[in-house]
Protein backbone atom coordinates (compact mmCIF):
# COMPACT_ATOMS: atom_id res chain seq x y z
CA UNK A 1 0.00 0.00 0.00
CA UNK A 2 3.04 2.53 0.54
CA UNK A 3 4.09 2.28 -3.24
CA UNK A 4 0.25 3.31 -3.80
CA UNK A 5 0.77 6.41 -1.32
CA UNK A 6 4.07 7.02 -3.67
CA UNK A 7 3.15 6.84 -6.74
CA UNK A 8 -0.34 9.44 -6.11
CA UNK A 9 2.16 11.92 -4.13
CA UNK A 10 4.43 11.48 -7.43
CA UNK A 11 1.74 11.95 -10.35
CA UNK A 12 0.23 15.00 -7.82
CA UNK A 13 3.35 16.63 -7.27
CA UNK A 14 4.19 16.53 -11.23
CA UNK A 15 1.08 18.10 -12.06
CA UNK A 16 1.48 21.00 -9.69
CA UNK A 17 5.09 21.86 -10.58
CA UNK A 18 4.12 21.39 -14.03
CA UNK A 19 1.64 24.28 -13.58
CA UNK A 20 3.61 26.26 -11.79
CA UNK A 21 6.38 25.97 -13.80
CA UNK A 22 7.41 28.72 -16.60
CA UNK A 23 7.33 26.63 -19.38
CA UNK A 24 4.65 24.87 -21.04
CA UNK A 25 5.36 20.89 -20.10
CA UNK A 26 3.31 18.24 -21.90
CA UNK A 27 2.93 15.81 -19.37
CA UNK A 28 1.70 13.21 -21.52
CA UNK A 29 4.17 13.21 -24.13
CA UNK A 30 6.52 12.55 -20.61
CA UNK A 31 4.17 9.64 -20.11
CA UNK A 32 4.11 8.10 -23.14
CA UNK A 33 7.96 8.55 -22.82
CA UNK A 34 8.64 7.01 -19.67
CA UNK A 35 7.25 3.59 -19.94
CA UNK A 36 9.04 3.33 -23.29
CA UNK A 37 12.54 4.28 -21.39
CA UNK A 38 11.29 1.09 -18.95
CA UNK A 39 11.02 -1.37 -21.76
CA UNK A 40 14.29 -0.16 -23.53
CA UNK A 41 16.43 -0.16 -20.07
CA UNK A 42 15.44 -3.61 -19.58
CA UNK A 43 16.17 -4.91 -22.88
CA UNK A 44 19.42 -2.75 -22.60
CA UNK A 45 20.16 -4.93 -19.35
CA UNK A 46 18.98 -8.25 -20.23
CA UNK A 47 22.40 -9.41 -21.37
CA UNK A 48 24.69 -8.49 -18.55
CA UNK A 49 22.08 -9.29 -16.43
CA UNK A 50 22.13 -13.24 -17.92
CA UNK A 51 25.57 -13.05 -18.02
CA UNK A 52 26.58 -11.93 -14.24
CA UNK A 53 23.86 -14.39 -12.89
CA UNK A 54 25.45 -17.77 -14.78
CA UNK A 55 29.10 -16.52 -13.28
CA UNK A 56 27.32 -16.02 -9.58
CA UNK A 57 25.89 -19.74 -9.99
CA UNK A 58 29.38 -20.94 -11.46
CA UNK A 59 31.28 -19.36 -8.75
CA UNK A 60 28.68 -20.70 -6.20
CA UNK A 61 29.44 -24.32 -7.58
CA UNK A 62 33.46 -23.46 -8.21
CA UNK A 63 34.06 -23.85 -4.69
CA UNK A 64 34.20 -19.57 -4.07
CA UNK A 65 31.86 -19.96 -1.39
CA UNK A 66 33.71 -22.53 0.41
CA UNK A 67 36.99 -20.45 0.10
CA UNK A 68 34.96 -17.18 1.27
CA UNK A 69 33.59 -19.55 4.20
CA UNK A 70 37.16 -20.29 5.35
CA UNK A 71 38.32 -16.85 5.20
CA UNK A 72 34.96 -15.34 7.37
CA UNK A 73 35.51 -17.56 10.15
CA UNK A 74 37.30 -15.73 12.52
CA UNK A 75 35.32 -12.81 11.78
CA UNK A 76 31.85 -14.38 11.91
CA UNK A 77 32.51 -15.55 15.45
CA UNK A 78 33.58 -12.38 16.68
CA UNK A 79 30.85 -10.36 15.16
CA UNK A 80 27.95 -13.81 15.68
CA UNK A 81 29.15 -15.60 19.32
CA UNK A 82 26.28 -17.93 18.93
CA UNK A 83 28.61 -19.15 15.86
CA UNK A 84 31.42 -20.72 18.07
CA UNK A 85 29.27 -23.45 19.49
CA UNK A 86 26.31 -24.17 16.56
CA UNK A 87 27.68 -25.31 13.25
CA UNK A 88 24.62 -25.01 11.78
CA UNK A 89 24.19 -21.60 12.60
CA UNK A 90 27.91 -20.98 11.20
CA UNK A 91 26.85 -23.18 8.22
CA UNK A 92 23.77 -20.95 7.13
CA UNK A 93 25.46 -17.45 8.16
CA UNK A 94 28.49 -17.83 5.98
CA UNK A 95 26.18 -19.13 3.15
CA UNK A 96 23.88 -15.63 3.33
CA UNK A 97 27.36 -13.57 3.45
CA UNK A 98 28.73 -15.90 0.69
CA UNK A 99 25.90 -15.82 -1.18
CA UNK A 100 25.17 -11.85 -0.92
CA UNK A 101 28.50 -11.38 -1.95
CA UNK A 102 28.28 -13.43 -4.94
CA UNK A 103 25.57 -11.43 -6.14
CA UNK A 104 22.77 -14.24 -5.76
CA UNK A 105 20.56 -12.48 -3.66
CA UNK A 106 17.46 -15.11 -4.23
CA UNK A 107 20.03 -17.56 -2.87
CA UNK A 108 21.04 -15.51 -0.28
CA UNK A 109 17.62 -15.01 1.41
CA UNK A 110 16.46 -18.57 2.54
CA UNK A 111 19.76 -18.90 4.23
CA UNK A 112 19.35 -15.74 5.74
CA UNK A 113 16.27 -16.82 7.41
CA UNK A 114 17.20 -20.03 8.72
CA UNK A 115 19.94 -18.07 10.50
CA UNK A 116 17.91 -15.40 12.10
CA UNK A 117 14.96 -18.02 13.05
CA UNK A 118 18.16 -20.05 15.21
CA UNK A 119 19.17 -16.93 16.71
CA UNK A 120 15.73 -16.23 18.10
CA UNK A 121 15.83 -16.05 21.76
CA UNK A 122 13.21 -19.14 22.89
CA UNK A 123 12.76 -17.08 26.11
CA UNK A 124 10.93 -14.07 24.08
CA UNK A 125 10.78 -15.46 20.57
CA UNK A 126 9.15 -11.94 19.60
CA UNK A 127 12.13 -9.58 20.61
CA UNK A 128 14.84 -9.02 18.24
CA UNK A 129 18.25 -10.04 19.93
CA UNK A 130 21.50 -8.35 20.07
CA UNK A 131 23.21 -10.67 16.92
CA UNK A 132 19.83 -11.02 14.97
CA UNK A 133 20.07 -7.00 14.73
CA UNK A 134 23.57 -7.54 13.58
CA UNK A 135 22.73 -10.02 10.87
CA UNK A 136 20.39 -7.51 9.54
CA UNK A 137 22.08 -4.82 9.99
CA UNK A 138 25.31 -6.78 7.85
CA UNK A 139 22.63 -7.94 5.18
CA UNK A 140 21.13 -4.18 4.30
CA UNK A 141 24.91 -3.24 4.08
CA UNK A 142 25.31 -4.79 0.96
CA UNK A 143 28.94 -6.10 0.36
CA UNK A 144 29.02 -7.18 -3.56
CA UNK A 145 31.66 -8.47 -5.37
CA UNK A 146 30.05 -7.45 -8.80
CA UNK A 147 27.15 -5.06 -8.92
CA UNK A 148 26.14 -7.04 -11.96
CA UNK A 149 22.54 -4.98 -12.11
CA UNK A 150 24.06 -1.20 -12.17
CA UNK A 151 27.17 -2.41 -14.59
CA UNK A 152 24.02 -3.63 -16.86
CA UNK A 153 22.55 -0.09 -16.99
CA UNK A 154 25.93 1.49 -17.29
CA UNK A 155 26.43 -0.15 -20.01
CA UNK A 156 23.06 0.00 -21.70
CA UNK A 157 23.73 3.57 -21.12
CA UNK A 158 26.66 3.42 -23.97
CA UNK A 159 29.60 3.84 -20.63
CA UNK A 160 32.62 1.93 -21.88
CA UNK A 161 34.07 1.29 -18.57
CA UNK A 162 30.84 -0.20 -16.56
CA UNK A 163 32.55 -1.72 -14.30
CA UNK A 164 35.24 1.15 -13.46
CA UNK A 165 32.94 1.75 -10.14
CA UNK A 166 34.35 -1.32 -8.62
CA UNK A 167 36.56 0.09 -6.26
CA UNK A 168 34.46 2.68 -5.56
CA UNK A 169 31.61 0.04 -4.58
CA UNK A 170 33.68 -1.93 -2.32
CA UNK A 171 35.25 0.83 -0.31
CA UNK A 172 31.49 2.29 0.11
CA UNK A 173 30.01 -1.16 0.84
CA UNK A 174 32.77 -2.25 3.30
CA UNK A 175 32.68 1.14 5.50
CA UNK A 176 28.91 1.33 5.58
CA UNK A 177 28.98 -2.69 6.95
CA UNK A 178 31.75 -1.79 9.38
CA UNK A 179 30.10 1.13 10.82
CA UNK A 180 26.91 0.00 11.12
CA UNK A 181 27.80 -3.44 12.92
CA UNK A 182 29.70 -1.45 14.81
CA UNK A 183 26.72 1.42 15.67
CA UNK A 184 24.73 -1.82 16.40
CA UNK A 185 27.23 -2.88 18.74
CA UNK A 186 27.45 0.12 20.92
CA UNK A 187 23.60 0.92 20.80
CA UNK A 188 23.40 -2.71 21.93
CA UNK A 189 25.74 -2.00 25.17
CA UNK A 190 23.09 0.48 26.16
CA UNK A 191 19.98 -0.65 25.00
CA UNK A 192 17.75 -2.55 27.77
CA UNK A 193 14.46 -4.28 27.39
CA UNK B 1 43.04 -2.25 -14.50
CA UNK B 2 39.41 -2.46 -13.83
CA UNK B 3 39.44 -3.66 -17.10
CA UNK B 4 40.99 -6.53 -16.21
CA UNK B 5 39.76 -7.58 -12.96
CA UNK B 6 36.29 -8.83 -14.76
CA UNK B 7 37.91 -11.09 -16.97
CA UNK B 8 40.17 -12.01 -14.18
CA UNK B 9 37.41 -13.10 -12.48
CA UNK B 10 35.93 -15.19 -15.12
CA UNK B 11 38.79 -16.96 -15.83
CA UNK B 12 39.32 -18.09 -12.13
CA UNK B 13 35.96 -19.18 -11.61
CA UNK B 14 35.93 -21.26 -14.59
CA UNK B 15 39.46 -22.59 -13.67
CA UNK B 16 38.15 -23.68 -10.15
CA UNK B 17 35.12 -25.30 -11.25
CA UNK B 18 36.72 -26.90 -13.53
CA UNK B 19 39.10 -28.15 -11.32
CA UNK B 20 36.24 -29.24 -9.05
CA UNK B 21 35.00 -31.21 -11.66
CA UNK B 22 31.73 -29.21 -12.26
CA UNK B 23 30.45 -28.48 -15.21
CA UNK B 24 31.29 -25.05 -15.45
CA UNK B 25 29.13 -24.07 -19.14
CA UNK B 26 26.45 -25.77 -18.32
CA UNK B 27 26.68 -24.26 -14.83
CA UNK B 28 26.83 -20.58 -16.59
CA UNK B 29 23.80 -21.14 -18.66
CA UNK B 30 21.45 -22.50 -15.84
CA UNK B 31 22.48 -19.39 -13.90
CA UNK B 32 22.00 -16.96 -17.12
CA UNK B 33 18.27 -18.37 -17.22
CA UNK B 34 17.91 -17.27 -13.64
CA UNK B 35 18.88 -14.18 -14.72
CA UNK B 36 16.40 -13.55 -16.89
CA UNK B 37 13.50 -14.75 -14.77
CA UNK B 38 15.25 -12.05 -12.43
CA UNK B 39 15.29 -9.33 -14.87
CA UNK B 40 11.33 -10.31 -16.31
CA UNK B 41 10.01 -9.92 -12.51
CA UNK B 42 11.39 -6.53 -12.43
CA UNK B 43 9.88 -4.91 -15.92
CA UNK B 44 6.86 -4.20 -14.89
CA UNK B 45 7.76 -2.27 -11.57
CA UNK B 46 10.30 -0.49 -14.20
CA UNK B 47 7.66 0.39 -16.23
CA UNK B 48 5.47 2.03 -13.89
CA UNK B 49 8.16 3.28 -12.12
CA UNK B 50 10.10 5.22 -14.89
CA UNK B 51 6.97 6.44 -16.21
CA UNK B 52 6.29 8.46 -12.90
CA UNK B 53 9.75 9.75 -12.82
CA UNK B 54 9.89 10.74 -15.71
CA UNK B 55 6.74 12.83 -15.61
CA UNK B 56 8.83 14.23 -12.25
CA UNK B 57 11.52 15.13 -14.38
CA UNK B 58 10.17 16.91 -16.85
CA UNK B 59 7.56 18.86 -14.80
CA UNK B 60 10.45 20.14 -12.97
CA UNK B 61 9.11 18.79 -9.47
CA UNK B 62 12.61 17.01 -9.13
CA UNK B 63 14.59 19.92 -9.45
CA UNK B 64 11.75 21.82 -6.34
CA UNK B 65 12.47 18.59 -4.38
CA UNK B 66 16.68 18.43 -4.73
CA UNK B 67 16.39 22.51 -3.92
CA UNK B 68 14.52 22.18 -0.98
CA UNK B 69 16.67 19.47 0.64
CA UNK B 70 20.17 20.78 -0.73
CA UNK B 71 20.81 22.28 3.35
CA UNK B 72 20.54 18.83 4.60
CA UNK B 73 22.34 17.21 1.45
CA UNK B 74 25.44 20.03 1.61
CA UNK B 75 25.43 18.95 4.98
CA UNK B 76 26.65 15.25 4.42
CA UNK B 77 28.10 16.43 0.76
CA UNK B 78 25.70 14.31 -0.91
CA UNK B 79 25.44 15.60 -4.25
CA UNK B 80 21.57 17.27 -3.98
CA UNK B 81 20.77 15.93 -6.95
CA UNK B 82 20.47 12.47 -5.97
CA UNK B 83 17.97 13.31 -3.48
CA UNK B 84 14.93 11.42 -5.30
CA UNK B 85 17.44 8.28 -5.15
CA UNK B 86 18.40 8.53 -1.95
CA UNK B 87 14.74 9.26 -0.37
CA UNK B 88 13.45 6.25 -2.09
CA UNK B 89 16.41 3.66 -1.69
CA UNK B 90 15.71 2.32 1.69
CA UNK B 91 11.60 1.52 0.42
CA UNK B 92 12.26 -0.11 -3.08
CA UNK B 93 14.74 -1.34 -4.91
CA UNK B 94 13.25 -1.49 -8.27
CA UNK B 95 12.38 2.07 -8.07
CA UNK B 96 15.81 2.69 -6.89
CA UNK B 97 16.92 1.39 -9.94
CA UNK B 98 14.48 3.46 -11.99
CA UNK B 99 15.37 6.62 -10.21
CA UNK B 100 19.21 6.34 -10.55
CA UNK B 101 19.01 4.82 -14.08
CA UNK B 102 17.33 8.13 -14.84
CA UNK B 103 19.93 9.85 -13.27
CA UNK B 104 22.47 8.50 -15.37
CA UNK B 105 21.10 9.37 -18.34
CA UNK B 106 19.98 12.85 -17.70
CA UNK B 107 23.43 13.44 -16.35
CA UNK B 108 25.42 11.28 -18.16
CA UNK B 109 27.02 8.29 -17.12
CA UNK B 110 30.33 9.06 -16.23
CA UNK B 111 29.53 12.15 -15.03
CA UNK B 112 30.21 12.92 -11.12
CA UNK B 113 25.94 12.78 -10.39
CA UNK B 114 25.90 9.74 -12.67
CA UNK B 115 28.63 7.64 -10.87
CA UNK B 116 27.89 8.45 -7.47
CA UNK B 117 24.37 7.31 -8.42
CA UNK B 118 25.68 4.04 -9.66
CA UNK B 119 27.48 3.16 -6.49
CA UNK B 120 24.60 4.11 -4.26
CA UNK B 121 23.01 1.75 -5.80
CA UNK B 122 25.84 -1.09 -6.15
CA UNK B 123 26.58 -0.20 -2.20
CA UNK B 124 23.33 -0.22 -0.68
CA UNK B 125 20.20 -2.58 0.28
CA UNK B 126 16.28 -2.06 0.18
CA UNK B 127 16.68 -1.61 4.14
CA UNK B 128 13.09 -1.53 5.06
CA UNK B 129 12.33 -4.53 2.85
CA UNK B 130 15.24 -6.40 4.33
CA UNK B 131 14.03 -5.70 7.63
CA UNK B 132 11.08 -6.79 7.21
CA UNK B 133 11.09 -10.11 4.80
CA UNK B 134 13.48 -11.41 8.30
CA UNK B 135 11.40 -10.08 11.05
CA UNK B 136 8.35 -11.16 9.25
CA UNK B 137 10.29 -14.78 8.66
CA UNK B 138 11.94 -15.09 12.29
CA UNK B 139 8.52 -13.60 13.48
CA UNK B 140 9.80 -10.83 15.83
CA UNK B 141 7.50 -7.70 16.67
CA UNK B 142 10.17 -6.10 18.88
CA UNK B 143 12.83 -4.57 16.49
CA UNK B 144 14.28 -2.90 19.14
CA UNK B 145 17.55 -0.51 17.63
CA UNK B 146 17.64 -2.51 14.30
CA UNK B 147 16.65 0.49 12.02
CA UNK B 148 18.26 3.30 13.02
CA UNK B 149 21.30 0.78 13.03
CA UNK B 150 20.61 0.38 9.58
CA UNK B 151 19.51 3.26 8.78
CA UNK B 152 23.17 4.94 9.84
CA UNK B 153 24.79 2.12 7.70
CA UNK B 154 22.65 3.28 4.91
CA UNK B 155 23.74 7.04 5.66
CA UNK B 156 27.24 5.75 5.69
CA UNK B 157 27.00 4.57 2.41
CA UNK B 158 25.70 7.75 0.89
CA UNK B 159 28.06 9.60 2.26
CA UNK B 160 30.87 7.01 1.25
CA UNK B 161 29.62 6.68 -2.38
CA UNK B 162 29.96 10.30 -2.70
CA UNK B 163 33.41 10.71 -0.89
CA UNK B 164 35.01 7.57 -3.19
CA UNK B 165 33.57 9.15 -6.56
CA UNK B 166 34.97 12.16 -5.62
CA UNK B 167 38.30 10.70 -4.74
CA UNK B 168 38.18 8.09 -7.36
CA UNK B 169 37.35 10.10 -10.39
CA UNK B 170 38.81 14.07 -10.20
Amino acid sequence: MLMAWIWLVVLLFSVISGIFSERTIDLGAAIAEGSQKGISLAIGMAGSMCLWSGVGTLMDRAGLTGLLAKLLRPLLHRIFPGTRTDPALERDLSANICANFLGLGNAATPMGIRAAKRMTDPRQPQTATDQLCRLIVLNTASIQLIPATVAAIRSQLGCAAPFDILPAVWITSLCSAGLGVTAAWCIGKVWRT
Amino acid sequence: MTGYIVPAILILATALALHKKEDAYGLLVTGAADGLKLLLSIIPTLVILLTAVTMLRSSGGIEHLSRWLSPVFRLFSIPPETAMLVLIRPFSGSAALAVGAELMATYGVDSQIGRTAAVMLGSTETTFYTVSVYFGAAGIQRTRYTIPAALIADLTGFVMSSLTVRLLFP
